[in-house]
């Protein structure tokens, strides 16, 4: 078994293991801990409230809008060149359908993925630059969030440099940076990605049923 | 560990939920909630940034109840144990610069309730016994007299009696057999009891029976302002039982944002029960009365007016729209400052950081930003503000920056300007 073979293999299939069962548990552990029924009188729903909270929290408030902008492009920014990079880049398609053995969607072209890819990285490092730079984010950031930065900056560059698919220890080094990833996402504030639908919608749970969702 | 650490984490912990759990899981440390705090704003000390404010709750929460923390324990990877130093090291965060007011949920990406959060933190706080001198002055008072300033039935009925000669009305005093119970907040009471009177004049126009009552007329909840479980369901409950034995349809809260919130939404949980009776607010029954015909407007108040949206009637309580219908019938020339509604600002002093002396500096700080949105309309004559507390924040306030707005309840001015007959 070569090492390419390795990391796209058994190393791949244990992260990809860890990833999911570590997620899943950190998700069913968070709400397993339960709450309380609430026993005031309802004015709304807060099953719709959950699902509304979700929505609106997506979009930034005008008013704070003007004082929060560069994150907001820095965070915007990063979001979506990733996802795009992650679910239509040529070789991470090739990747999934050769694990699934079904056809996926089609690839976008290399100028979409260079652009992307440049949006993604100017956002990353807007987000990472604050972290030093401002006061606010000086104070309240930890190993973690530096951490979590460097993997995925290290992940997206890897991954640009494995593009052409034309040297192996290229690629090695993109699938075993992806596999570190993998396996430190769960254990990580990483985990936003899934626990932003828990918080939202416990916010928009209880607003929903002050019939009022902000 | 010390015994106050222990008590403290043991109570954090319980106070914990699922809804807690997933706040403290999805912050991304993106510093967004500074933007929205007036206390950040005021200072632009990040200290006041308020996701900062929950770490010792973060803390806990990583090292004891966390999934997953086994396996970052074995790594070394947990935060080490909430220590007694490190709690009265944030107390002032969780006291005098957090008014519970919501703003920085409107602005969090992950919809973070945080004032929600420093709530059940305050549970393990004053668990542990570590709460402001002012607070715990405010709490003794309580248990003295039901009220947080130390005001007596005696000093109500004095309070009545004034009124119904200032009126010439009949101000009803634990009478059975009425549909709603009136209380009010210790403010109210004291600085603005014109408000009984009003309550007579609107009523007796509405055809509306009611009733104060001597056992319970105090609607403030410092339990809930200092996060003491069981005080603020013992305060809760002596309202409830004097409704429900005076067999009430409604209780009607009074113009105080957390006073609304501690008796609606969070009476019935923290007694345990629902309750034989509704609770409305007060600007929420003035618009229903008016909606039916049965209090119509007058002439209108000239005067040049806004309106302060308190925290928790409107951002936190859902009552947005009915303080604007009942103003725009009651006053010819009322305008909106920037940010009204939701996003408004809080005054400063709410969450009980207005009894609070040691936060008095920082509270007035944050009031100048208040300030500033007002003065920033232009002309402004007169501010309405439905609740007594942010009353009591802004003549606190405006004397301090020698301002000369005049400041009125909203149901001071539907009073004022009801149809005569």
């Amino acid at each position: 078994m070569t090492l390419l073979e390795f990391v796209e293999g058994p190393f791949f299939y244990f992260s990809a293991a860890v990833f999911i069962v570590a997620a899943l548990w950190r998700l069913v552990g968070i709400i397993r801990i339960g709450r309380k029924k609430d026993i005031a009188p309802a004015r709304g729903s807060a099953v719709t409230g959950f699902f509304k909270g979700n929505l609106r929290h997506f979009f930034p408030r005008g008013l704070f809008a003007q004082r929060t902008w560069m994150h907001l492009l820095g965070g915007y920014g990063f979001h979506l060149g990733l996802f795009a990079l992650l679910l239509f880049a040529a070789p991470h398609i090739a990747f999934a359908e050769r694990l699934f053995g079904i056809e996926l969607w089609p690839a976008m072209p290399r100028w979409a993925f260079i652009i992307a890819a440049e949006i993604s990285f100017a956002g990353l490092i807007v987000l990472w630059v604050r972290r030093f730079s401002d006061p606010v984010m000086r104070l309240i950031s930890d190993w973690d969030d530096h951490v979590g930065s460097w993997l995925t900056f290290l992940v997206m560059l890897s991954g640009c440099l494995a593009l052409q698919e034309a040297h192996d220890s290229l690629r090695i080094l993109h699938m075993g940076l992806v596999n570190i990833w993998l396996i430190y996402f769960p254990f990580s504030r990483l985990m936003h990605s899934f626990t932003f639908f828990l918080s939202r919608g416990a916010t928009g749970a209880v607003y929903g049923r002050k019939g009022m969702n902000p | 560990m010390t015994e106050a650490a222990t008590t403290a984490v043991n109570t954090l912990l319980a106070q914990t939920d699922s809804d807690i759990a997933s706040y403290l899981e999805a912050c991304v440390h993106c510093g967004e909630c500074a933007e929205a705090c007036h206390f950040y704003q005021a200072t632009k000390d990040p200290k006041h940034t308020p996701t900062y404010k929950l770490q010792p709750l973060v803390k806990a929460y990583k090292r004891h109840k966390a999934p997953l923390r086994g396996v970052l324990s074995i790594l070394g990877l947990t935060p080490p144990e909430v220590t007694e130093d490190e709690l009265r090291e944030w107390e002032p965060l969780v006291y005098d610069s957090c008014t519970m007011c919501g703003r920085c949920t409107l602005v969090c990406p992950m919809g973070i309730d945080i004032a929600g959060t420093i709530r059940k933190m305050r549970e393990g706080y004053a668990a542990a016994g570590i709460v402001p001198e002012g607070l715990t002055r405010a709490r003794e008072n309580v248990e003295r007299t039901s009220s947080p300033m130390g005001v007596t039935a005696k000093a109500l009925l004095a309070q009545v009696k004034r009124q119904k000669a200032e009126t010439g009305l009949e101000i009803p005093v634990d009478q059975d057999g009425v549909d709603y119970l009136a209380i009010f907040s210790s403010h109210e009471i004291m600085a603005s009891p014109e408000i009984i009177g009003g309550y007579a004049k609107i009523f007796k126009k509405a055809g509306v029976t009611w009733t104060l009552s001597t056992a319970a007329y105090e609607a403030t909840n410092v339990g809930v302002q200092i996060g003491f479980g069981p005080l603020a369901r013992d305060l809760v409950k002596r309202i409830v039982d004097e409704a429900e034995r005076l067999g009430v349809k409604y209780v009607i809260a009074p113009e105080c944002g957390h006073a609304y919130g501690a008796i609606r939404w969070a009476g019935p949980n923290l007694i345990g029960r629902p309750f034989k009776f509704e609770v409305i607010h007060i600007v929420e029954l003035l618009d229903k009365l008016r909606r039916e015909g049965k209090i119509p407007p007058g002439k209108k108040d000239s005067r040049k007016m806004t309106l302060h949206d308190p925290c928790q009637l409107i951002r936190r309580g859902g009552v947005l729209k009915e303080p604007r219908r009942l103003l725009s019938d009651s006053a010819s020339n009322f305008v909106e400052m920037k940010g009204a509604g939701i996003a408004n600002l809080c005054c400063g002093g709410g969450g009980g950081v207005s009894a609070n002396e040691r936060a008095e500096e920082l509270r007035l700080k944050a009031f100048e930003q208040k300030l500033k949105q007002i003065d920033d309309i232009g002309d402004i004559e007169t501010i309405v503000i439905p609740c007594a507390n942010c009353r009591g924040v802004f003549e606190d306030g405006l004397d301090e920056y020698e301002s000369d707005y005049e400041v009125i309840g909203l149901g001071e001015l539907v009073a004022e300007t009801l149809r005569e007959d």
